[in-house]
């Protein structure tokens, strides 16, 4: 520990304090095409897609740098346009743009849950893109107004213990796990978008009786409450729980960690069930961007071929564009697998949150 | 070298002697009132937001029983992790500043460092550890222990809360214990009193002071930590308010759950008034060492009660954090430079610091010098801010921010001006007790041989009080390190942090990604945190 201080402090000399002052030019006010200057000419010359006054484009992104920084960075080369990006929960900047409201420097909003996009859209927030932008994506992973684009897929999966259980012992629908048996065995994250999202997706499929009693049913059996997906797969791993409703991908991520010798797997329920709902990550342009041509430049790069293929091999997403190849450690999205939900008909988060506050569940 | 004065005072009846209260400068009314303007923002911002519905839903979530048992909830936590808090400190403090415990000095920094430990990374660890399958299952299972019992709900958030949070009475305690005049003690042995009594009877009223102030800090940071509420699952008031804000994006509930915190902070700040006492000691502020008592065969069971303290709340987390290190190295994960966030934490921090020490000045100085009600009330605004989970804050800020000051939007300045509105209160309370052990006497005399009250305050109670006064902006600056929402939220763009990095990692499962920045984020605290402690040590 000693050590590190040490380092740090033999270290301290050299990079200039970053952000500093200069972070106030990137606020507020429309000072595009300030910042790096001599840099981004230098680029532009050998661009020729860019046109004048795509200077910057300020991102709010709820996905993390670790996942999506390099596709930001990839994109500022391609494009010459200067990325500033802030990083953050989705939830917490969807309520950030709403609170700076006319005044954000935000041009774009990169969300992990189509809830978030909702809500900004529900306020107006957001402006309707381009056809050649919403034509790459099948048409469930955008919105009906075409206000924002799915760019990326995940599937909601159950994720199992391997060494408690085989896959022939997990049932074929998500309403089998409110049998007793399942009880003090199932891990959840009540507070995660994507799980409300499928909560959502039960409602409009099932209806709102069969959702509370699902609800119910799944609440009788104990589960175990954690605060996001990514801990619901460590209890799995851990044993702690032997199944745990969550995102396809975490998986994945945990074993890049832990090595592939995790005693976890995902299991996906077939036949259309809710509990195999495919649901997207995506991102919207502000009504307020100071520069809304580089906003939709984004998009269109993020559901190139290229950052498609990104997706699918370093965050193990599923590309939504078609004759993208899935990482081969995922099933094939077949027709027959998850329900065909329209992601935008996944808007009434509210009467959601009643019903989750209503069953206990929050 | 007895001429202690212990002045048992009422707040706001003036000093000993019924001199009328004298009325406060101009300028230092002025500079407390532009504190307070400040601390307002935020409660102005949840009125707003509260009242935008009118008052039905305000009713409505008021009025809703559930609401209320969450209070209830949250309130019971922080009445318990105070308590042991207390517990744990009171005597920890005590074996390291007074008694022959072997290596005190080095028992004193590392019973203190747990405070540097992020409580979103210290409960996630405790979990790892002490989970119903975690590491200590893994070692027992040898000895047929298949799963341990639960630590999740309120035994898990109590223990976690109390383990990184303990350090803020055990820092007031031995300060408070460092600058105590051993002559009154002695004088209660010498007239036959044991040394139990004794330490009952004169040590610990004189200590009342210190343990309230730390157990207020205590107290309202368990009451709006989000961090280890949510990963040990406690449905606390805190976890009820980020809930609404992740997951409603609806403003309003938040905001009205959010001025009930702010209700229950009000009530345990009046409890706090009441607990504080009246009595006021000025120490001699060149008061010798007290005399150790020896421990004897006492010695051992201290030393294993020291020993056990830091091995939960210090060897465990860093143990964990490194030993995810090392297997993401063993993975082949690349040790990535944090110089920059490094420095960006460092240099924010230091800022915060600074602006916090100084922004608590004239509020100690009113509160210590001046008295009365209105001083009174001034300190206790500055803890409104302090009990405001981070979210919360921030989010007001980026409301004020963005509306009506969009040319300090997103800049370096506003953060640090959100950390001030934060962590102000701490830096109150340690200017304040420094300046309590200056004794107003000698500042009298001072202006009674013709010196001006600026030129007193620069050569006379600044120099006597300094090191208190740098102690609080240590404090801040170890908080700051750690502070999330705010950083997030506020920070100009594309400004990183130790703390952002591993939110960042630890959002995505990259364990071995974090624990570089959280043993780097631990290791530079270490540093301000070791120098509070020696400073203590050769005062």
């Amino acid at each position: 520990m000693l050590a590190l201080t040490i380092l740090i402090a033999a270290g301290c000399g050299e990079p200039p304090p970053q952000g500093g002052d200069g972070g106030g030019g990137d606020s507020g006010g429309g000072d595009s095409g300030g910042g790096n200057g001599s840099e981004t000419t230098g680029e532009t010359t050998a661009q020729e897609a860019l046109k004048p006054g795509e200077g910057s484009l300020v991102v709010y992104s709820g996905r993390s740098e670790e996942l999506v920084g390099p596709i930001f960075e990839q994109f500022e080369e391609r494009s010459g346009v200067d990325v500033q990006v802030r990083y953050g929960d989705t939830a917490e900047l969807a309520a950030t743009i709403l609170e700076e409201g006319e005044n954000s420097p935000a041009d774009l909003f990169f969300a992990q849950d189509p809830g978030a996009l909702g809500a900004l859209d529900d306020e107006g927030r957001l402006t309707k893109l381009p056809d050649d932008i919403l034509g790459k994506v099948p048409s469930r992973f955008k919105a009906d107004d075409g206000d924002w684009v799915g760019t990326s897929g995940r599937a909601r999966v159950v994720a199992y213990n391997t060494e408690e259980l085989e896959e022939g012992d997990l049932p074929d629908s998500i309403f089998d796990f409110t049998d007793p048996k399942w009880k003090g065995r199932i891990g959840w994250a009540p507070t995660n978008g994507s799980f409300q999202a499928f909560v959502t997706a039960l409602r409009v499929l099932e209806g709102e009786d069969r959702a509370q009693q699902w609800l119910e049913g799944i609440q009788a059996n104990d589960p175990f409450v954690y605060p996001d997906n990514l801990s619901a797969v460590e209890g799995v791993a851990s044993g702690e729980v032997q199944v745990a409703f969550v995102n396809h991908y975490y998986l994945f991520q945990v074993k890049e960690e832990r090595g592939d010798d995790l005693p976890a797997a995902n299991y996906y329920l077939e036949g259309g069930d809710p509990g195999a709902l495919v649901l997207a990550a995506g991102a919207g342009v502000l009504d307020t961007a100071e520069n809304p041509e580089a906003g939709q430049e984004f998009l269109e790069f993020a559901l190139s071929e290229e950052a498609q293929q990104y997706f699918a091999d370093e965050t193990y997403e599923y590309p939504l564009v078609e004759g993208v190849e899935i990482n081969d450690e995922l099933p094939p999205l077949s027709g027959t697998q998850g329900p065909e939900v329209d992601l935008s008909n996944l808007d009434d988060l509210g009467g959601t949150l009643e019903l989750l506050q209503e069953t206990g569940v929050l | 070298m007895s001429s202690r004065v212990t002045t048992p005072a009422a707040v706001g009846a003036g000093r000993r002697g019924a001199k009328p209260r004298r009325r406060p400068p101009i300028l230092l009314g002025a500079l407390a009132g532009l504190v307070v303007a400040a601390m307002a923002l935020p409660l102005i911002y949840l009125v707003v937001r509260s009242l935008e519905g009118g008052w039905e839903p305000v009713a409505e979530v008021v009025l809703d029983g559930d609401t209320l048992a969450v209070l209830g909830r949250s309130a019971l936590l922080a009445g318990v992790v105070t308590a042991a808090s207390v517990a744990v400190s009171v005597p920890l403090a005590w074996l390291t500043s007074r008694t022959d415990l072997p290596g005190r000095r080095a028992w004193a920094v590392l019973a203190a460092l747990p405070l540097v430990i992020p409580s979103y990374v210290g409960g996630f660890v405790l979990v790892s550890v002490l989970g119903p399958r975690g590491m200590l299952q893994g070692w027992l299972e040898p000895l047929g222990v298949e799963r341990l019992p639960e630590i999740y709900g309120f035994p898990g958030a109590a223990l976690a809360l109390t383990l990184f949070s303990y350090p803020y009475v055990f820092l007031t305690v031995r300060g408070a214990l460092r600058g105590m005049d051993p002559a009154m003690e002695e004088a209660a042995r010498s007239l036959g009193s044991g040394a139990w009594e004794t330490f009952l009877r004169v040590t610990l009223p004189q200590l009342r002071p210190g343990i309230v102030a730390g157990a207020l800090l205590v107290a309202l940071y368990a009451l709006s930590d989000f961090g280890v509420v949510s990963i040990l699952q406690y449905e606390s008031f805190s976890n009820e308010i980020y809930i609404q804000y992740r997951s409603a994006f609806d403003r309003t509930p938040a905001a009205i759950l959010a001025l009930m915190l702010v209700a229950l902070t009000v009530a345990v700040l009046l409890v706090e008034g009441r607990t504080r006492g009246r009595a006021r000691y000025h120490g001699n502020a060149a008061s010798r060492p007290a005399p150790r008592v020896p421990l004897g065969r006492w010695r051992w069971p201290a030393l294993l009660f020291c020993a056990a303290v830091v091995l939960l709340a210090l060897a465990a987390p860093v143990g964990v954090l490194a030993f995810w290190l090392v297997r993401g190295l063993a993975e082949g994960e690349p040790l990535r430079p944090l110089w920059n966030a490094a420095w960006s934490s460092v240099y924010a921090s230091g800022l915060a610091a600074a602006v916090t020490a100084l922004a608590a000045l004239p509020v100690a100085i009113l509160s210590v010098r001046f008295g009365g009600r209105i001083s009174g009330f001034v300190e206790k605004t500055t803890y409104l801010g302090y009990a405001l989970p981070g979210i919360v804050l921030a989010l007001s800020l980026v409301f004020f921010g963005a509306n009506y000051a969009p040319w300090a939007y997103q800049t370096l300045g506003l953060l640090v001006f959100a950390y001030t509105v934060h962590f102000l209160p701490q830096a109150v309370g340690a200017s304040r007790s420094a300046l309590l052990q200056v004794r107003p006497s000698v500042e009298e005399a001072a202006r009674g041989l013709g010196r001006g009250p600026v030129r007193v305050a620069a050569t006379i109670t600044a120099p006597l009080a300094g090191s208190g006064v740098v102690a609080g902006a240590a404090l801040v600056f170890l908080t700051t390190m750690k502070e999330l929402p705010a950083t997030l939220l506020l920070g100009p763009t594309g400004f990183e942090t130790l703390a952002t990095r591993i939110w960042g990692a630890t959002g995505d499962a990259f364990f071995a990604r974090a624990a570089a920045p959280a043993l780097l984020l631990i290791g530079i605290s270490a540093v301000p945190l070791y120098l509070l402690v020696i400073r203590e040590r050769a005062k």
